[in-house]
């Protein structure tokens, strides 16, 4: 009877208990992450309005709702254009890639400055007692993640016209993705709660 | 743990769910404040729902065994502490018959419920590789050269991290005698088939009464 204990052909591939990828594994744990930063503003948010019981918002200001309201629509939709893009280069449409790619950065630019130009005009500072300074925290939060789902969006997207990206190889698209949902899903969560109840 | 978003598609799906939530939450109360917390209590009543539900439907994917050797039969062998029994080695032995066999034998890590949730295993994995060696001593008595590893406490995680490292042709599967057999009880063998691409041998070992097997493919 022959001993063949140890031998392999070639190394062994590591275990891996879990079926996800690592790389989005580790997007994914980071998400997480970020949902706890995002639970701790919001924690503050509820204790102001709801514990304090302060009207929201507090006489004489008033948020821009319709503005925000058109923006949510960009930011959302930009979020379709991202899932075009990926679905596109999983069919191997390199101008669908791009064209989504190129889409959803300039419709998340257009939120962050439309964000930004509301600030100038909203008639309030941080510095206007609790409600103003949560506020501007938790949209400033906001703005400040969809900035870096921008600037992945950037090199996703010079990639992408540089050629990089396949049916078979599109990690980069495919997490950048899922961060850029998370910044949507999470707009959706302070539109809701911030401007309309 | 099984994680419900694991591609962009699925986080976009994930995304249309929210709007959905969100917009029938806002509408809700914008009528009335009361309706609102009504309409969200239910809408999140069920994303629990249907949450526990799927996942428990899901099952992971088959392992199918990776190439090797031509004339090399690999053979994995997961038993906790009924290895040494005579029933196990004779199929063994029979199954090596006129082939380079390799045998893999792994013994789960066995551990209390409250021990395992507080990842306190080193106990469970040491009392595992003692029952692993003194498996292996018997086995090489009866002329069975084989490697061993301890495994997850899951008997079923255990076969899939092995299979992952050790591209089994066949698993046998050790138990005790239906009514002593906490794995049979659960139906760890059932199980295994359903999830394994890799045929399945099962194997009784009364320790008290040898010689009373039962055998499946």
């Amino acid at each position: 009877m022959a001993v063949h204990a140890e031998a392999h052909h070639g190394p062994p591939i590591a275990n891996q208990s879990s079926r996800v990828n690592a790389s989005v594994l580790g997007m994914l744990l980071f998400i997480a992450s970020e949902i706890m930063l995002f639970g701790s503003f919001f924690t503050a948010y509820f204790f102001v309005r709801v514990v304090n019981g302060i009207e929201w918002p507090p006489p004489p200001f008033e948020l821009p709702k319709f503005v925000a309201g058109v923006n949510t629509a960009i930011l959302v939709t930009s979020s379709f254009t991202m899932h075009w893009s990926l679905q596109s280069i999983k069919r191997g449409n390199r101008a669908g890639l791009k064209g989504g790619l190129l889409l959803t950065y300039l419709m998340g630019l257009v939120f962050l400055l439309t964000q930004a130009r509301e600030y100038s005009r909203v008639g309030f500072a941080p510095h206007d007692g609790a409600f103003g300074t949560i506020f501007f925290c938790l949209t400033g939060l906001h703005g400040a993640h969809v900035f870096v789902g921008l600037s992945i969006l950037l090199f996703m997207t010079i990639r992408a016209f540089r050629g990089h990206f396949s049916p078979e190889h599109h990690h980069g698209v495919e997490i950048a993705g899922i961060y850029w949902h998370f910044v949507d899903v999470m707009w959706i969560v302070v539109y809701s709660t911030v401007y309309l109840i | 743990m099984i994680n419900p978003l694991r591609s962009e598609a699925e986080a976009f799906r994930f995304l249309i769910a929210s709007i959905v939530y969100f917009g029938a939450i806002v509408i809700a109360a914008l009528i009335d404040k009361w309706f609102g917390v009504a309409v969200f209590v239910v809408l999140t009543a069920g994303v629990l729902v249907w949450w526990f539900r799927t996942r428990r439907a899901e099952r992971p994917p088959k392992t199918a065994p990776r190439p090797h050797a031509e004339g090399e039969r690999r053979i994995l062998v997961v038993a906790n502490e009924t290895v040494g029994g005579h029933t196990l080695r004779s199929l063994i032995l029979e199954r090596s018959l006129d082939v380079q066999e390799q045998v893999l034998v792994v013994t789960p890590a066995l551990n209390s419920p409250l021990r395992h949730w507080t990842s306190d295993e080193d106990d469970a994995r040491a009392a595992a590789q003692e029952r692993l060696d003194a498996s292996l001593a018997k086995l090489s008595e009866a002329g069975v050269e084989a490697s061993g590893e301890v495994g997850d406490g899951d008997p079923l995680q255990a076969i899939e991290d092995a299979l992952r490292t050790f591209g089994a042709d066949e698993i046998i599967i050790s138990t005790h005698p239906e009514g002593r057999s906490n794995w049979l009880e659960r139906g760890v063998v059932e199980k295994a088939r359903e999830r394994f691409a890799v045929p399945i041998r099962h194997v009784v070992v009364d320790l008290q009464h040898e010689g009373s097997d039962r055998e499946g493919a």
